[in-house]
């Protein structure tokens, strides 16, 4: 009895659509929420993540009809973010279908955000998002699609974020997003070491490798990728398969 | 066949209600007294705070309802929070008290394991089980929760082990109850769901 090695596809949404892009710039069309979700979940994905990276106030109604749709779809956990500036914010996706809040820039601005996520809806529901870039010693945490420096260091964020209820951290390197160049496992490493909650890798996946040894070195709970899925260069299955193969317990059976 | 959801205003509903629709139930979410005293088979779903939990109850006045439904033998099945409710009190809520249709204590998870324990995990069988019927041994569920109730007789049919091994599964008379999330536990979780549907029934 162990608990399982998460792989976690992510849908970045603009406007109803499905995009990527490369170290968060020059933006792609991936397709269609709702039928990359259908098959995720076929697939054998534990979870999914939905991200409005545009998150302006104007696409609110739309991000949350996105978030409604894909709802429909899975029958696993589901966590969605991007522009949760409020409690109500927060309530707003949960009640659309989404099981977990993520958030990443307005908790920088105001940590009270994720106290007040967690008071209401439980740490379990409270999802820490960052993105991350090195400097010279450890790590920062950019804001507003990484195109901001906070000032803030990345484990001494993670900790307070924790503190503060959240129950989960997802963390993205910006150095590695969309290079397939493969996970900082170092990174990971270093934040898993910081906190109590589960870590959930993200940026830099191409390569079944990469996944295994940012479960190994890294020391992930969960890993995250978007364009090796969307563009069916893997599916999930083989991609478990192959972790199973390598020792690694992941949820086979769906 | 109708099943009753009880809304005490936090937990997340729209989820459990697709589920058991999808499996030819006819949810129905349930904010008052009289609802609970008709109904035919309860759902206590569950997310987030006890004390939240227990004083959503109270201030829709549901608390002696469910207890004199549950008392009376109606079929229940408890959900993540919904399972810690029917213990006497919890860790996270010093001085509330929880349903107390069983009479132990759920107990914050040690600090030596990751909390909360969240992702899929497996399940160690005590003895026979109505809720896990048919379902492979091997099989993972969904967990996300801070706190447990420790594994023990005669409630629990099927343990987990996070820091200590705690009631993953409870069957005892007509109280059903998972601390994981069966309508996020794919093909398995929804098994659970049609298993206890076809109990209840």
């Amino acid at each position: 009895m162990t608990l399982a090695r998460r792989i976690i596809p992510c849908l970045d949404v603009d406007a109803g659509r499905v995009v990527k892009g490369i170290e968060f710039a020059g933006l792609r069309d991936m397709g269609d929420p709702e039928e990359l979700a259908a098959r995720y979940n076929s697939e054998g994905a534990d979870e999914l993540i939905l991200l409005d990276i545009t998150a302006s106030r104007d696409g609110r109604a739309t991000f949350l009809d996105t978030v409604r749709r894909v709802a429909q779809q899975l029958n696993i956990p589901f966590t969605a973010g991007g522009g949760i500036r409020r409690l109500e914010d927060g309530y707003a996706v949960l009640r659309a279908g989404a099981d977990k809040v993520a958030v990443n820039t307005a908790a920088v601005e105001r940590p009270d955000l994720i106290s007040e996520l967690a008071a209401q809806f439980g740490s379990q529901a409270v999802v820490l998002s960052m993105d991350v870039k090195k400097k010279s010693a450890g790590w920062e945490v950019f804001i507003r699609g990484g195109a901001e420096s906070s000032g803030r260091d990345a484990a001494a964020w993670a900790r307070e974020g924790v503190a503060r209820g959240a129950g989960e951290i997802l963390l993205t390197s910006i150095d590695r997003d969309g290079t397939c160049s493969g996970f900082d496992c170092g990174l990971t490493a270093a934040i898993a070491a910081q906190v109590s909650v589960p870590v959930i890798a993200s940026g830099g996946a191409k390569r079944f490798e990469d996944f295994l040894a940012v479960f190994a070195e890294g020391q992930a709970d969960a890993a995250l990728a978007a364009s090796i899925f969307h563009t069916a260069e893997h599916s999930i299955g083989t991609l478990k398969q192959f972790l199973a193969g390598h020792g690694v317990p992941v949820r086979l059976s769906r | 066949m109708k099943v009753s959801i009880i809304d005490y205003g936090a937990g997340n509903l729209p989820s459990v209600e697709r589920a058991l629709r999808s499996l030819g139930a006819v949810p129905e979410c349930v904010t008052a007294p009289e609802q609970i005293a008709a109904a035919r088979a309860l759902i206590l779903p569950g997310v987030g705070h006890f004390s939240a939990f227990v004083s959503g109850l109270r201030q829709r006045n549901l608390t002696a309802a469910l207890r004199q439904a549950l008392t009376r033998g109606i079929p229940v099945l408890g959900i993540c929070l919904g399972l810690q409710a029917m213990f006497a009190s919890s860790a996270e809520a010093a001085g509330e008290s929880g349903l107390d249709l069983i009479h132990d204590k759920v107990q914050a998870l040690p600090t030596n394991v990751k909390s909360p324990h969240i992702g899929w995990n497996q399940l160690r069988r005590v003895r026979k089980s109505i809720l896990l019927r048919e379902i492979p041994d091997q099989a993972y569920f969904y967990f996300a929760h801070s706190y447990a109730a420790a594994a023990g007789e005669p409630h629990t049919a099927a343990a987990c082990d996070h820091g200590f091994p705690f009631a993953a599964v409870v069957e005892q008379n007509n109280l059903m109850a998972v601390q994981f999330h069966p309508e996020k536990s794919g093909e398995a979780g929804w098994r659970v769901l049609r298993n206890f549907l076809e109990w209840a029934q």
